[in-house]
């Protein structure tokens, strides 16, 4: 078809088009490189350096992971991490399943929207005001406890604050909002036919759920869970303000080596076993997860 | 039918009730910014627009008001362009390593902004760059940048590339096919794009806090005033943040996205 002329003019157009497309990319891959794979790199690099006095040492040794390990200090900052964000990932979605349901199935139509808008309308309020406004209502003297003791249910005010329960509501509150979000979308793409089949092959409400809708939604409550567990275990803001200096998590230990001491090394190889955690979690739920590449 | 009521009975019961958790400490925080008196708790002792006033005559708040808003529009824009840029080149030409470089672009998303911070500040420090605004732009920009890529390259439909093609046969060069048309039939996306960074940079804390030194943002100023406490003064600038919000979000809905809907 084509003689050899036109082939060549072809491929010189491809180079120049590929030319083209790479000046186009190579702001955002050059901004990608120098701002986020370079600060990795360094900060996997830093890890196993150490620091002495005020000062970087380059010696590469493990003993900041080895530190993390033997200081009991330090390693209960990730069991501690753990165990909250397990707990707040498990109570989110069970409260926000039965609202993002009751929102798809029970509210009219026309309303749902407005539902939805009002259910995470609070997600609008700064991300460190969240926080306050739930010390607010927890503290000595905050709405809870003179409420409670107004009614004579207690009679000394509750150490409500500072505590990891107060952690837990303050990022329940959020997350629940979040994934009431993410199952509402996924509750309404199901097709009712699904759920006719079943009824007309005899399941019952609860069958119908427990086989059918549940089975369907869970890729999408996975994916919200996943979500989750990684904007909890990543924060400092909701423990510092709320669990206070009790039962510190990792990023709060991370912020004390930036901190007065300066330990960079340490606080890099506690990211790096942050990070570390995240990946397990993404591993132990990927093949639940649909994350679509576009 | 009995049961039919007593569950329907429950699910409102349920939606009250969590929908009572989800707004208690937002009415706690907007009621007792109006506080008549020092501290934020009950008893409420009066209406007063006193802490409203203390805000407004607080010269660091808005300073770092400005700021915020300076970092939110730069970084966004910045973000968006990037985005776009890079999102046109993956979608219209065949690149080698492609998928590599998507995995690129996307990977700060999977990454906490506690880590991102710390990387950069580790790097800045070696460097001897000192902190400022621009540190805190940069770095949001890391954050935003793979999300407004993500919205941008999957709004790029293969349907548009006959119309591209037909502008540039018309004469059109590459960037004039991008700016008048690949960009208005993406609008939609852009816009999203932008004010979803917007929002992300507005109300973002650690990279802030870890990055900035004399010039701060808002979070960042708000976290300073934590520590005296309980004040009412913190409800108020939290529920002016709160409503300028919710208004911005309405006007959004009622403009932009009602306007797409008809479409």
């Amino acid at each position: 078809m084509a003689d050899a002329g036109t082939l060549t003019s072809a491929t010189a157009l491809e180079d120049a088009d590929r030319r083209k497309a790479w000046g186009f990319v190579a702001p955002a891959l050059l901004w990608a490189a120098a701002f986020f794979v370079v600060p990795f790199a360094f900060m996997a690099a830093m890890s196993l350096w150490k620091r002495e006095g005020r000062e970087l040492v380059r010696v590469w040794n493990f003993d900041n992971y080895a530190r993390f390990f033997s200081e009991n200090a330090l390693f209960q900052g990730l069991v501690n991490s753990l165990e909250i964000t397990v707990i707040v990932t498990v109570i989110s979605v069970l409260l926000a399943y039965p609202l993002a349901w009751i929102i798809a199935e029970r509210v009219p139509k026309r309303l749902q929207r407005m539902a939805l808008i009002l259910a995470i309308l609070p997600f609008w309020t700064s991300y460190v005001v969240r926080s306050y406004s739930w010390l607010l209502v927890l503290s000595k003297n905050g709405v809870i406890n003179q409420m409670f003791m107004n009614i004579g249910l207690i009679s000394e005010p509750l150490e409500l604050a500072s505590t990891r329960t107060a952690t837990v509501i303050g990022f329940v509150h959020f997350f629940v909002m979040l994934l009431t979000l993410t199952i509402y979308s996924n509750l309404i793409q199901l097709s009712p036919n699904y759920r006719r089949a079943a009824a007309d092959l005899g399941a019952n409400a609860f069958q119908t759920f427990w086989h059918v809708v549940l089975p369907l939604t869970l890729p999408g409550i996975m994916t919200g869970a996943f979500l989750t567990f990684v904007l909890c275990i990543g924060d400092y803001v909701t423990p510092q303000i709320l669990g206070g200096n009790n039962e510190l998590v990792l990023p709060q230990i991370i912020m004390l080596q930036l901190g007065r001491r300066a330990d960079f090394p340490m606080a890099a190889a506690l990211s790096i076993v942050l990070m570390l955690a995240v990946t397990v979690a993404y591993v132990a739920c990927a093949r639940w997860l649909k994350i679509e590449r576009a | 039918m009995l049961r039919k009521i007593s569950a329907s009975v429950l699910s409102w019961t349920y939606l009250v009730l969590v929908y009572a958790f989800i707004f208690l400490p937002v009415a706690v925080l907007v009621l007792f910014s109006f506080q008549d008196g020092r501290l934020p708790v009950p008893p409420f002792n009066g209406f007063s627009l006193q802490w409203y006033e203390a805000v407004f005559a607080d010269r660091k708040l808005m300073a770092a008001l400005g700021n915020s808003m300076v970092v939110a529009l730069a970084s966004s824009v910045i973000s968006v362009l990037l985005g776009f840029l890079a999102a046109y080149a993956l979608a219209r030409y065949k690149l080698p390593g492609s998928a590599l470089q998507r995995g690129l672009l996307i990977a700060p998303m999977t990454v906490s902004y506690l880590i991102i911070a710390l990387g950069l500040l580790s790097v800045l420090n070696a460097l001897h760059v000192p902190l400022s605004l621009m540190t805190v732009g940069i770095g949001h920009v890391v954050i935003n940048l793979p999300l407004c890529f993500a919205i941008i390259y999957a709004s790029m439909g293969d349907h548009h590339i006959n119309i591209e093609r037909a502008a540039r046969d018309l004469g059109a060069s590459d960037f004039k096919v991008m700016a008048l048309v690949t960009a208005p039939m993406l609008m939609p996306s852009i816009l999203a794009a932008f004010f979803l960074s917007v929002t992300f940079s507005w109300d973002e804390f650690i990279i802030a806090f870890l990055l900035s030194r004399f010039d701060v943002t808002l979070p960042v100023e708000i976290w300073s005033m934590l520590r005296s406490g309980l004040n009412p003064k913190t409800n108020a600038i939290g529920s002016l943040v709160f409503l300028a919000s919710v208004a911005v979000l309405f006007i959004l809905e009622l403009s932009l996205f009602g306007r797409t809907k008809k479409q």
